[in-house]
Parts: C-alpha cells; sequence; structure tokens
C-alpha cells in the first residue's frame, strides 16, 4: 500500500487544523474504537464558509482527507460545501488505496455534520438540507 | 544526510555479508541439482547436507535428519500443524490447544482444521502475554491431538515456559509443536532440553534469505507428506533444494548463535533504556511481560494517537517501525494480539512496535528518543480523542 505525493503532502503539513474557538457549526463523526474521529469547525457569514478547521485522530489517509476536504469548502457558499462528495476529495488526493476510501466517506460526513450542527443553532432543522448523518461507515 | 533507523527486525532482518558470500557460489557455478549423480550435483548435495548439519548443531538438534527444509515459517507451521492433525484423526483424536495470540500461520491453519471437524481451544494470555502452564493442563482432554504455543510472540515479544508446557503436553501423550520464528537465532534454543516434538524456524529473521525456513521433528514422528514427488526431504517435501537458500541459512543462523550472549546483553540495555525514556511519555504504556522477552523487542502504546499515523510520521523522520493499529492490519480492528491482552480497541489503535538486532546501536535509541515524543505530542495536538481524554481526567 503506497499513499499518493498530495496524500503524504496533506499528511505532513496539513492545512487548517486546530480548534477553532468561534466556530458556528461544530461536527463529529467516527469512533474511537474504530480507530478515527474526524471533528470540523466551520464559520459562516452569509451562506459562505469563511473558515473552516479539523481535528482528527485516525491514519495517514483520515489526515490527509480531513485537511483535503478543508481546502474544498473553504471559501465556499454553503450550498456547494453541501455538494461536497467523498469521490471529490479522493481526486483532489490522486487517489487513496481501495482500504482507506472510508476515510474520504468520513471527510465528507464531518462536513455535513458541522453544516447540520451550523443549522441546528440556527433553529432551522438540517435533516431535508444535510440528510441524516450516519456513524462509522465502512463503505 | 537523514540518520535511516531501521527498528523492524521482526518483519524481516537484512541479508548478513557472510551469508551472501556463500550463497554467491551455488548460483552459477555449483548450480547442479543436489539429486544428480555427477560431480556437479554431487557438490550441491554435500552443500546441502553440510547445511543441515548446521542447523541441527545450532538447535541442538540429536540428527541432522531432523531438520526438513522449507520455504520458511508459514510453510512450517502449516505442515507441523496439518500433519499432527492427522495422525490424531487417525486415533479418533481431533481437539487442538494452541493460544489466543498465535501468528496467522498458526490461527488460520487452526481456522481452517475447524472447517474440517477439528475442534480448538485458545488459551488465555492474560495481560502480560504469557500462557499459564497449570490452564494448559486443564484443558487437555483424552481427545487433544496437538499442543502448539509459540515460543515467543512476534509483536510483543513474550517468551513462553516452552520446557514446562512441552512436559505437561508429553505427560498427557499428546504431541508439542512450538513456532519459534522469532526466537530461533535470537534466544538460546536446545530442543532436546525443551523437548519439543516439532519446531519451526524462518530464516529472514536472523540475517537470512527470505524463501527459507526449517521444520525440526523429532524422530518417532511420523509427520505425512507435505508435498508429494521426488525424494527429498526424505520423501516427505518433494522439490529440487532451493541449494542457496539452504547454504544462506545455515552460515547467517550460525552466525547468529555464535554472537548471541555478547549480542542479547547490548540489545537488552538498550532496549530498557528506550522503553524507560518513552515511559515518561504522559499515558504511555509498555506491552507484554518485561522480564520474559525477547532481547530486541519494545511494543507501547501512546493513547489518543492512531499507529498508522505515528509510523508514517517516524518513516518521515528515516525511522523505519511497525504498529498493530487497524490501519495497519487492513481491517477495522487492531491487532489479535495487543486484543488478547486486553486492551480496550482505542488504546490498541495507537501502538508502536520497534524492534532491534545486531545491526542497531545507542546511537539510534538516541535518535528514537529525539522524535518519538515531539511526534507524539504533534498527533495529540491535533487529535479530539487527545482532547476527550485530557477532559475527562480533569
Amino acid at each position: 500500500m503506497a499513499y499518493s505525493e498530495k496524500v503524504m503532502d496533506h499528511f505532513a503539513n496539513p492545512r487548517n487544523v486546530g480548534e477553532m474557538s468561534d466556530a458556528d457549526g461544530i461536527g463529529e463523526v467516527g469512533n474511537s474504537k474504530c480507530g478515527d474521529i474526524m471533528k470540523m469547525y466551520i464559520k459562516v457569514r452569509d451562506n459562505i464558509i469563511t473558515d473552516v478547521s479539523f481535528k482528527t485522530f485516525g491514519c495517514g489517509a483520515a489526515i490527509a482527507t480531513s485537511s483535503m476536504a478543508t481546502e474544498l469548502v473553504k471559501g465556499k457558499p454553503i450550498d456547494e460545501a453541501l455538494k461536497l462528495t467523498n469521490k471529490a476529495v479522493m481526486e483532489a488526493l490522486d487517489g487513496l488505496p481501495p482500504v482507506k476510501v472510508h476515510c474520504s466517506v468520513l471527510a465528507e460526513q464531518a462536513i455535513k455534520a458541522a453544516l447540520s450542527d451550523y443549522y441546528i443553532k440556527q433553529g432551522i432543522d438540517p435533516e431535508t438540507i444535510v440528510g441524516k448523518a450516519t456513524e462509522c461507515d465502512e463503505s | 544526510m537523514q540518520r535511516i533507523v531501521y527498528a523492524d527486525n521482526a518483519a524481516t532482518t537484512r541479508l548478513s555479508e557472510k551469508a551472501f558470500e556463500a550463497m554467491k557460489p551455488y548460483f552459477c557455478e555449483y548450480f547442479g541439482n543436489a539429486s544428480s549423480l555427477y560431480k556437479l550435483g554431487g557438490q550441491s548435495q554435500k552443500a546441502v547436507d553440510n547445511a543441515r548439519m548446521l542447523i541441527a548443531q545450532c538447535i541442538n538438534a540429536p540428527q541432522p535428519n531432523n531438520i526438513y527444509f522449507t520455504s520458511g515459517g508459514s510453510e512450517s507451521d502449516n505442515w507441523a500443524i496439518k500433519g499432527a492433525a492427522e495422525l490424531g484423526e487417525r486415533k479418533g483424536k481431533k481437539h487442538i490447544i494452541s493460544s489466543k495470540f498465535e501468528h496467522h500461520a498458526v490461527l488460520h491453519t487452526l481456522e481452517y482444521l475447524e472447517k474440517h471437524g477439528f475442534e480448538v481451544t485458545l488459551l488465555d494470555v492474560h495481560e502480560n502475554g504469557l500462557v499459564r502452564p497449570d490452564e494448559l493442563e486443564k484443558a487437555i482432554r483424552d481427545d487433544t491431538a496437538l499442543v502448539t504455543i509459540m515460543f515467543a510472540n512476534n509483536e510483543i515479544g513474550t517468551i513462553q515456559p516452552i520446557k514446562e508446557l512441552a512436559e505437561i503436553a508429553h505427560r498427557h501423550n499428546v504431541v508439542f509443536h512450538t513456532d519459534a520464528v522469532q526466537a530461533v537465532g535470537t534466544v538460546p534454543i536446545d530442543v532436546q532440553d525443551l523437548g519439543v516434538d516439532m519446531l519451526s524456524m524462518s530464516s529472514h529473521k536472523f540475517h537470512g534469505p527470505k524463501g527459507m525456513g526449517a521444520l525440526y521433528v523429532r524422530k518417532g514422528i511420523r509427520l505425512p507428506n507435505l508435498i508429494h514427488g521426488g525424494g527429498q526431504e526424505r520423501g516427505l517435501r518433494a522439490g529440487t533444494e532451493n541449494t542457496a537458500g539452504i547454504v544462506g541459512m545455515s552460515i547467517a543462523l550460525k552466525e547468529s548463535v555464535e554472537n548471541m550472549a555478547e549480542r542479547n546483553a547490548r540489545l537488552e540495555k538498550m532496549r530498557d533504556r528506550l522503553i524507560e525514556e518513552l515511559l515518561k511519555i504522559e499515558r504511555s504504556r509498555i506491552n507484554g511481560d518485561r522480564i520474559n522477552r525477547l532481547p530486541g523487542n519494545v511494543n507501547m502504546c501512546f493513547e489518543g494517537i492512531e499507529g498508522e499515523s505515528l509510523l508514517l510520521m517516524l518513516d518521515l523522520q528515516g525511522i523505519s517501525a511497525s504498529s498493530g493499529s487497524a490501519c495497519t492490519s487492513g481491517s477495522l480492528d487492531p491487532s489479535h494480539v495487543l486484543l488478547s491482552i486486553g486492551l480496550p480497541h482505542e488504546i490498541a489503535h495507537g501502538s508502536l512496535r520497534l524492534t532491534f538486532s545486531d545491526e542497531n546501536n545507542e546511537e539510534d535509541i538516541d535518535y528514537i528518543l529525539s522524535k518519538v515524543p515531539q511526534i507524539v505530542e504533534r498527533l495529540r495536538k491535533m487529535s479530539p480523542l487527545w482532547e476527550k481524554i485530557v477532559k475527562e481526567s480533569k
């Protein structure tokens, strides 16, 4: 199993890593038993994700996909971020080994979980917009 | 230039220069088939005979013909276990005892036998990674065909009381096999003193070539054929001998045995210093018994981080190591060895195995100690699990 150069770059120099004290939405997916947890923080102004950061417990691919997912939604309108797919994250990283595909799914879910949390805080039911969140998905 | 530290000698080792030199003539010069009548064949036959004698001496086997060459540890384990199972079945004995943290070459062979009507009891290895002899005694039944317990664990390096376990098996007339892949060439092995019936070994774990192994079989154990064909390996394992591999294995083992006492004293010192220093990292633990342990094995867990990312970070610093995390095992579960000693999943995910050989030195330990604590800290800083652990402890 070998990671692409892009994966190694995002693993060794993760973008947007760290806590955000004034986040408008926080999402956490995965669990420690499965070996990966991703936590995403977003800041929203006028329906645009103005800032995003993450914290991840997991393997190299988990860290790299978190980093890439934050890059892909940063500065984007919410409706565009909602369209983020695990496939897009994988493609942006020049692919992942088959056993690591679930990490990209987790990254997509983490972004969506943060958006759900944002809607809840706005008093809006997120389910119709974001959909239901699933955990520890092995796809 | 960046320092390179190879600290994964339990995975494989570098081929010894002496072994390499000894192998060379058997590729292009003395290439004859050991079974051929003419001189060229005779030279190969002689080389194979000498190697067999040398290996027998290294483990104090009574006769060279107790040694059967195989393709490696996995083949030796498969042959010994399936062979003993077949011998047992002939007498209506279809029960096998082993331990929970055996190598997959043993565990998966046992699973295969279960599908063919055998019953398997896996002994607990407890929190220190050691089988308890009284529990073996209790597990033996009238229909037990085989006890197979590994000599030293490949992940946590714990060394089992093999002599005592073999005695118990024999008291009940049960065949005893040990997978000694991690032990041969590393710690003293005397098959007669141990009293084992069969013992598996693998050449590339002691600086021999890959694709070579052997099975020691005590006189009187009439193991069924593994490979049908020609008369090689006393007719039990057919196929033209890998002369160069056999020669390389024997020279590497001789070398490993010769400098063992001096080497182990040095490795134990290095191991213990590394363990002591790494234990200073907050919420770290050492896995497996501290005393009954291979001289070059360190296996630690660091809470709040995941093993694969730790390995990748170490690799970026030139350190080759290994982990029992799920991500390195290719499944959702962390290593069965770490789970067998009672570690919860989330702690087992954060394991690090460093294994040393003759080629490592104190400077390697210094270098590892200059890198591991800062990498653990960096990964913890970005870990939401570590955040939770810290919060809960307050």
